[in-house]
């Protein structure tokens, strides 16, 4: 009966919710952001390291509903190896399929999963909290990041 | 016993419902079962008919103008003015001001007593307060120096009342307590409190934002010094809530706002305020809003107030016993004094995943922190899935709310 709720809450996520990847705390991170979204309460810190002009390691921690956590267990995942230019582009990608932009989906690569957020206004921010996090941290901010 | 059977029995739920336009439709191609009544209550016919009778026939300006539909417009707006008094058994209807809502009205009441604060004094509230009844005396403790206490809950979510009493000395110069948490349906012991905080000369303010369609109250046996409400959860429109205040407080008190309508002689010199209620009122009210409260006071009426809570009482009572049964379900908030609130959270499962997914079966629920972030910290939780019942509630749709959650839980694995 929650057939046409799988759109949006496809295995992938289940799993990614149940077992999030890359969810510890990096004591040896080089910068880290706390991201907070005030409507529905849900936090995270994310934690990156570089190496060689590129992202060598990307973590999280925190509280959230299983779309931010399968976003941020997804994103801490993809970047890994990306330059800041690369991760940026990604995001910005990222933002416009969550929000029913027309976007190229091939270069979203495993994040396409999260492509049914766009169909629910009050959840595209869960999906989009751990990469706007992700976007301060990258600016060089050090302040809690929020969405409203 | 018999008594209460031949209530229920009485109790014609059905009947009701088509009073309530809104309750007929499908979500997401499911019968709406709307249970987020504490966030706000749907309005029957006759409210709506309220309104669209003021804006077809009677649309003007009150307390001014000779004109006819003037006339017909201020006297709707006082008509609404006595049936609040009537509802709350206040002893005059000058003792009922018209504010936005609770929220307003709270804020009406702090920014007045902050000529009356001054630096060491203390402000005591409970730990279930909405934001809307911690926020204003922050502000106020902010500008004065006052310091807020906040009397602790346990476990249950129940008042520790010795603590509370504890909180009490002479530096204590106002509480505000909420009537019913909105997060936990916990209503509290008011009359006990208020007594209490008399007995040391301390004025009281009563939210009764989510008290006021479940319980009949009765400002005068309660003696407090104010009571407010929001409208919009007693099946009224949204914008129109109403402060009660004893006449002897409100006297006392600095006007909230100035404008029209609440002065008696403006020169460039001075002015003089309006009598109270009026000097509260400041520029064209929600004229509308204050028609359709009172017509919402009069269908409540019509059903009655005590009916109405038996029947809630008796679905949250069978919601509670179905919850019991769904293991991954904790139940926040089990005092033993409780209204129609069910707030709860299940075993790894997100409050907004809970919201997405029941409204995907057409069920209505609130997912988030209530407006009380403090209560949330205290049970260590981030938010709470939240089903609230109003009078037009039935028991099939606490069963298809269960059968909601259980079909979630086996969708999450």
């Amino acid at each position: 009966m929650l057939d046409d709720l799988r759109d949006l809450y496809q295995e992938v996520i289940f799993d990614h919710n149940r077992n999030p990847r890359n969810f510890r705390a990096m004591d040896d991170a080089d910068r880290q952001i706390d991201g907070f979204n005030p409507l529905c309460g849900d936090r995270l810190t994310l934690f990156i390291k570089f190496a060689d002009g590129k992202i060598s390691d990307a973590s999280f921690q925190g509280q959230g509903c299983a779309i931010s956590t399968a976003s941020a267990s997804l994103m801490t995942d993809i970047v890994k190896g990306l330059t800041e230019d690369e991760a940026q582009h990604l995001f910005a990608l990222f933002h416009k399929m969550a929000t029913g932009e027309k976007v190229e989906m091939d270069e979203l690569g495993k994040l396409a999963v999260l492509a049914g957020v766009c169909e629910y206004p009050a959840r595209v921010k869960c999906a989009t909290l751990p990469w706007h996090t992700l976007d301060a941290l990258l600016q060089g901010s050090e302040e809690p990041v929020t969405t409203e | 016993m018999n008594q209460q059977v031949d209530n229920i029995a009485a109790y014609d739920v059905e009947r009701i419902r088509q009073d309530f336009p809104v309750l007929d439709q499908q979500v997401r191609g499911k019968p709406l079962v709307y249970l987020d009544n504490a966030a706000t209550s749907q309005k029957p016919k006759a409210v709506i008919d309220s309104i669209v009778q003021y804006y077809q026939n009677d649309n003007a300006n009150i307390h001014r103008g000779v004109h006819t539909l003037s006339e017909r417009a201020t006297l709707s707006y006082e008509n609404a003015r006595k049936k609040v008094q009537t509802f709350l058994n206040a002893s005059s209807e000058k003792e009922i001001v018209f504010a936005r809502g609770a929220t307003e009205a709270i804020n009406l009441v702090a920014n007045a007593f902050a000529e009356k604060i001054s630096v060491g004094d203390e402000i005591l509230i409970t730990a279930m307060e909405h934001h809307s009844n911690i926020v204003p005396w922050q502000m106020l403790c902010e500008k004065t120096g006052a310091k807020l206490k906040v009397a602790p809950i346990n476990e249950q979510g129940e008042l520790v009342f010795e603590e509370f009493e504890a909180l009490i000395s002479n530096k204590t110069k106002f509480a505000a307590i909420s009537h019913m948490s909105n997060a936990l349906g916990t209503i509290n012991p008011i009359q006990q409190m208020i007594e209490l905080l008399h007995q040391h000369n301390i004025p009281v303010l009563v939210d009764g934002a989510q008290a006021i369609p479940h319980i009949a109250v009765d400002v005068q046996a309660l003696d407090c010094e104010f009571y407010v409400f929001s409208g919009h959860k007693l099946y009224a429109p949204t914008g129109i809530g109403a402060l009660y205040g004893k006449m002897e407080q409100l006297e006392q008190m600095a006007p909230y706002q100035g404008g029209g309508d609440m002065i008696s002689v403006v020169t460039f010199d001075k002015t003089v305020y309006s009598k109270v209620p009026y000097k509260f009122e400041a520029g064209t009210p929600n004229i509308a809003g204050t028609i359709g409260l009172g017509a919402a006071i009069d269908y409540v009426n019509k059903i009655g107030i005590d009916a109405i809570a038996a029947h809630e009482n008796s679905l949250l009572e069978y919601a509670t016993e179905q919850a019991k049964r769904i293991k991954k379900l904790r139940i926040i908030g089990t005092a033993k004094n409780k209204g129609a609130i069910l707030s709860f959270v299940l075993e790894g499962i997100h409050p907004h995943d809970i919201g997405t997914m029941m409204d995907h079966q057409g069920i209505a629920v609130r997912a988030g922190h209530h407006c009380a972030m403090p209560v949330m910290d205290f049970f260590g939780v981030p938010a709470t899935a939240r089903a609230s019942f109003a009078m037009y509630n039935t028991h099939q749709e606490v069963d298809a709310l269960m059968a909601g959650i259980e079909n979630l839980i086996e969708m999450f694995g």
